[in-house]
């Protein structure tokens, strides 16, 4: 014990006066807490100079969502707008990741695809919800095919962007070890690339929460966009506020949660958050 | 046993985008031989053994046990210099046992070969551990590991120990004298430190630098192995190198106008 604790001292690097005020005091948890606290009392302070119509307090906006959650608008909300984001999401990884993979593999498909890319990138979904609801309907289609959209381009790219990056080193040892073509894609190439389409997942999840809300704006009787585009009807801005801040922790949870499970799933791919 | 084969380089010349960076090499290699490819950076020694590996296409003859090469094979093994050569997310035995796989070992059999060639490197014990959560030196003995399960007739080795610290890269220079000695393996080695190709090879060929790089000498080392790099033939040797190689290098330096005459 002894021994470690010299060991852990004379590695310790000295210690450094920091500038005036370069750290708070405290631990970075309570910095946390305090940042929130602060948000909401600065938004406490400003509702009672606004009328609630224009800034609904604090107070009202937890009222608004107990009132919400109590008639199951709420609950049903999440789960419409998660249900969708789940499904587009879900199929433009499984579409995204091939196609981005037989893009950086093969550069007859790399050219015959890349104008189409090229072009695309540069149209938002959003740009696209009136034609999703011309060609399939108001229901749950034409939302799921927008996140699907927003999905299979940024998987695609990224993981295009992995296969171009993979070590030609690596490549090389899988040639000399006797790997074939094919087993070189298998066994060196979608290995290797994992990292990039983990990354591309994120990204298109973080996406779809944008996709979601307009969407939902333009046409849905639930989901959470839907909820916050029909409480202008009552004027009640505080449901506007609950739509807002759960869109924001679910968007957080979802992201946390993939973050965490590709961790865990990937570790030894590379993937470190 | 593996039989191990010769190798013969036949007025190989290399042209790398416009450039002639290899000209004209001719090498004949025993089966069984040790031979260091020496000279300082940019000399084309790497070049070359990319050549014989399959990596890089080049004009006249390569012949690996009197088959013509003409891409990457499996007889003939490759450890190279950086680590990102291994499957970082394969364990240590997985990365062994790629090779033989392939080749349709059986399950058995490959775990017999990985624990045969992981005892030979001193690896046996780390043989489920990711190469992340092994050293430098440790990570080496995986790709030397690796590439003598596959069982190949020469074994290529590109600077393999040129990102070691000094100690780590002495241990192994040793590991390798001694796994050369122990399979009577086929080995080209490229590197740039004349000690090293001193304590390893049977004969040292050093290169001239290029553009247009071609064998300059090539040196017998007649000494007993384990060497004693304190021998006065090995010092002579050495010091012989050092000359033949210096004078490349300010040759190259001149070229650059790095050089003045009166500094050479």
């Amino acid at each position: 014990m002894s021994v470690q604790g010299e060991v852990m001292t004379a590695t310790r690097e000295p210690r450094r006066r920091r500038p005036f005020l370069s750290r708070w005091p405290g631990s970075g948890a309570a910095m946390t807490v305090a940042s929130i606290v602060g948000g909401i009392l600065i938004w406490q302070l400003l509702s009672l100079r606004l009328p609630p119509l224009f800034l609904p307090s604090p107070r009202d906006t937890v009222l608004g969502a107990i009132e919400l959650w109590q008639d199951g608008t709420l609950q049903m909300a999440i789960l419409a707008s998660s249900g969708r984001i789940l499904v587009g999401w879900g199929l433009g990884l499984v579409v995204g990741v091939p196609i981005g993979i037989l893009m950086g593999h093969f550069r007859w498909i790399r050219t015959l695809l890349d104008p189409y890319i090229e072009f695309f990138r540069f149209i938002p979904p959003i740009a696209l919800v009136t034609l999703a609801v011309i060609w399939l309907g108001p229901g749950e289609m034409s939302k799921v095919a927008l996140i699907f959209y927003t999905t299979v381009f940024l998987v695609t790219l990224n993981t295009l962007a992995g296969v171009r990056a993979v070590p030609e080193l690596r490549l090389r040892a899988a040639a000399s070890l006797g790997a074939g073509a094919v087993r070189t894609l298998w066994t060196v190439i979608v290995p290797s690339t994992v990292p990039y389409m983990v990354t591309g997942a994120r990204l298109a999840l973080g996406n779809s929460f944008l996709t979601i809300v307009s969407a939902e704006i333009v046409s849905a009787e639930d989901g959470l966009g839907a909820l916050i585009w029909l409480a202008r009807n009552y004027s009640r801005t505080e449901w506007v506020f609950v739509g807002i801040i759960v869109l924001g922790w679910l968007g957080y949870a979802f992201d946390r949660l993939l973050k965490y499970a590709s961790m865990r799933l990937f570790a030894r791919y590379g993937v470190n958050g | 046993m593996t039989k191990y084969e010769g190798i013969r380089l036949d007025g190989v010349g290399v042209t790398l985008g416009g450039t002639e960076v290899v000209a004209n090499v001719d090498l004949d290699i025993a089966p069984g031989e040790f031979v260091c490819l020496l000279g300082p950076s940019g000399c084309g020694k790497s070049t070359l053994l990319n050549v014989i590996a399959g990596f890089v296409p080049a004009t006249g003859g390569v012949f690996v046990g009197g088959h013509e090469v003409k891409g990457p094979g499996v007889e003939r093994g490759v450890v190279f210099q950086s680590a990102e050569a291994l499957f970082p997310w394969l364990t240590v035995r997985q990365n062994v046992e790629y090779g033989p796989k392939i080749r349709g070992a059986s399950r058995s059999e490959c775990a017999e070969i990985s624990e045969r060639y992981l005892r030979l490197v001193g690896l046996f014990h780390a043989s489920d551990k990711l190469p992340s959560e092994l050293s430098g030196g440790m990570r080496q003995r995986v790709q030397i590991a690796r590439v003598l399960a596959n069982e190949p007739s020469v074994i290529l080795m590109d600077e393999p120990f040129g990102a070691l610290d000094a100690q780590t890269r002495e241990v192994l220079q040793r590991e390798v004298d001694r796994i050369w000695r122990a399979t009577g393996a086929t080995i080209v080695f490229v590197t740039h430190d004349i000690s090293e190709a001193i304590l390893l090879a049977d004969r040292v060929v050093t290169m001239s630098v290029g553009p247009r790089a071609r064998i300059k000498t090539v040196a017998k080392v007649d000494l007993e192995h384990p060497r004693d790099l304190m021998d006065p033939r090995a010092l002579a040797l050495h010091r012989m190198l050092r000359d033949d190689i210096g004078s490349e290098v300010n040759k190259s330096l001149r070229a650059q106008g790095l050089l003045t005459e009166e500094a050479a």
